[in-house]
């Protein structure tokens, strides 16, 4: 699995570390999303797909495996 | 006949359903059944509002997401076509903006000045203060007399006394900020009125920011004022507007949704006991987001404009074109939650709109959600006998205001 975050469109809401803080964090000064990894591990799938479907502005990207 | 008066239905422009609707009495916990009406028929209808205008109508959650996170909305109060809440608020929108109705970039510009207060690792700072006034005011509630009405003797100190130490605005003064708060809050409100009141707590924070600049204390307002104001950053102005939002929007909602939220628990023996037999963080944060959704408290629906036309669930919004989008009926959508109407505190509610979604989801929604679990995993288990002291029927509720809730609730124990 591979997952990507837009960070110009992130606002913030810390909902993807609330539902996988495993794998996103949000930056100290500007609260803006951060990958721990862009490959998660299996078990943090669940979490992934919860991450992406609460984010507000749809920054979140999930996809089998990278892509290109 | 214009094209546009036409609904989804084809319905001509006479039959075109006036909003907002009351709520059905016996059951105020439930959104009005002309909106489920509205919901059952079509994703996308249209309404009429107190001035005329036709407006969109977006009843299901699908679309309202898909709608609130589409970047060809805006949410410009001043943009022709902006369906506004009430001659009041429009009035308002003409005289002074805060950030929640612009568009980006400035938009942005100004949130990203806040977004750094409400980070998750920020606000969980904040949690041992939080769950400290909560049990002060349990401990103040049990040692005074009964009945008390929680309103204003727990549901809206506890987010009051909360944004005064983020913000750092003194708590002393709270009967002057919960009455003009109100004011502004209410849909009825005389334009005049409202303005006043605007007036009056800009003045008082346009002061207080006063204060701020000359002895800056560990708090945001002080932040603000030295980060921002002194480097330019913001107008005077700009900043009283700002922290007139904050100040607002932290305390009524969260009050309601201490209130309600108890209301809905004491009607619901069986849910009430999960909170009364827990102290798991996990089940707490479960249940409140069901409350957040079974509420949805920020009532009367998100208003948008379309900035360009969009092609969604059958329809075409043209540019120009009103959209209302009410989450207490996309969050009663058995699409997305099965038995809708039923408060499931155990079933995952996560994606509920009760903060809205896209740009402008509510900034606070970190410390409303401490303060809501502070409350809802204190109270019940301090006081497993609370009950209430009236009869649900002799309840009133805020069906006038933009947020919903409860005036007074008599309770005993």
């Amino acid at each position: 699995m591979h997952v990507a975050a837009d960070t110009e469109k992130c606002i913030s809401s810390g909902h993807c570390a609330m539902a996988a803080p495993e794998v996103f964090d949000q930056d100290e000064e500007t609260g803006i999303v951060r990958l721990r990894t862009d490959h998660p591990a299996a078990e943090h799938e669940a979490g992934v797909h919860d991450a992406a479907a609460v984010c507000p502005v749809l920054a979140i990207t999930v996809s089998a495996e990278r892509l290109g | 006949m214009t094209r546009s008066s036409i609904g989804a239905s084809g319905r001509v422009e006479n039959d075109v359903p006036a909003f907002p609707m009351p709520r059905a009495k016996g059951c105020p916990l439930d959104p009005p059944p002309g909106l489920r009406g509205l919901q059952a028929e079509a994703p996308l209808v249209r309404i009429r509002l107190w001035d005329g205008s036709t407006p969109w109508l977006v009843t299901r959650h699908d679309v309202q997401r898909a709608l609130l996170a589409d970047e060809r909305i805006g949410s410009d109060s001043l943009l022709p076509g902006y369906p506004h809440v009430s001659e009041s608020f429009q009035a308002r929108a003409a005289d002074l903006q805060t950030f929640i109705t612009m568009d980006d970039p400035e938009h942005a510009r100004q949130r990203r000045m806040l977004s750094p207060s409400f980070t998750l690792r920020r606000i969980e700072q904040l949690r041992p203060t939080v769950q400290g006034i909560v049990d002060d005011l349990v401990d103040g509630l049990l040692a005074g007399p009964k009945p008390a009405d929680l309103v204003s003797a727990f549901a809206l100190p506890v987010p009051s006394l909360v944004i005064c130490h983020v913000l750092g605005v003194p708590y002393e003064d709270h009967e002057f900020f919960q009455r003009t708060s109100r004011l502004l809050i209410a849909r009825e409100t005389a334009a005049e009125t409202a303005l006043a009141a605007q007036m009056e707590l800009v003045g008082y924070l346009d002061q207080l920011i006063g204060r701020k600049l000359a002895e800056p204390a560990d708090d945001l307002l002080s932040q603000l004022a030295v980060e921002q104001l002194q480097t330019g950053q913001m107008s005077r102005q700009q900043l009283a507007m700002m922290s007139l939002l904050l100040l607002v929007g932290g305390h009524e909602t969260s009050a309601d949704m201490i209130a309600l939220g108890t209301l809905a628990l004491l009607t619901n023996p069986d849910q009430l006991a999960v909170l009364r037999h827990t102290d798991d963080p996990t089940v707490i944060a479960r249940a409140t987001e069901e409350l957040l959704r079974y509420l949805s408290v920020a009532h009367g629906g998100r208003r948008r404009v379309a900035l360009e036309d969009i092609e969604i669930a059958g329809e075409v919004i043209r540019a120009g074109e009103g959209l209302v989008l009410p989450s207490e009926i996309g969050d009663r959508d058995e699409r997305v939650y099965p038995r809708p109407d039923v408060l499931d505190l155990h079933r995952d509610a996560r994606q509920h709109l009760a903060f809205g979604f896209g740009i402008h989801q509510c900034l606070g929604q970190p410390l409303v959600r401490v303060e809501l679990q502070a409350v809802y995993g204190t109270l019940y288990r301090r006081i497993p006998t609370l009950a209430l002291a009236v009869e649900p029927s002799e309840l009133e509720f805020k069906e006038e205001g933009f947020v919903y809730g409860v005036h007074e609730l008599p309770v005993t124990w």
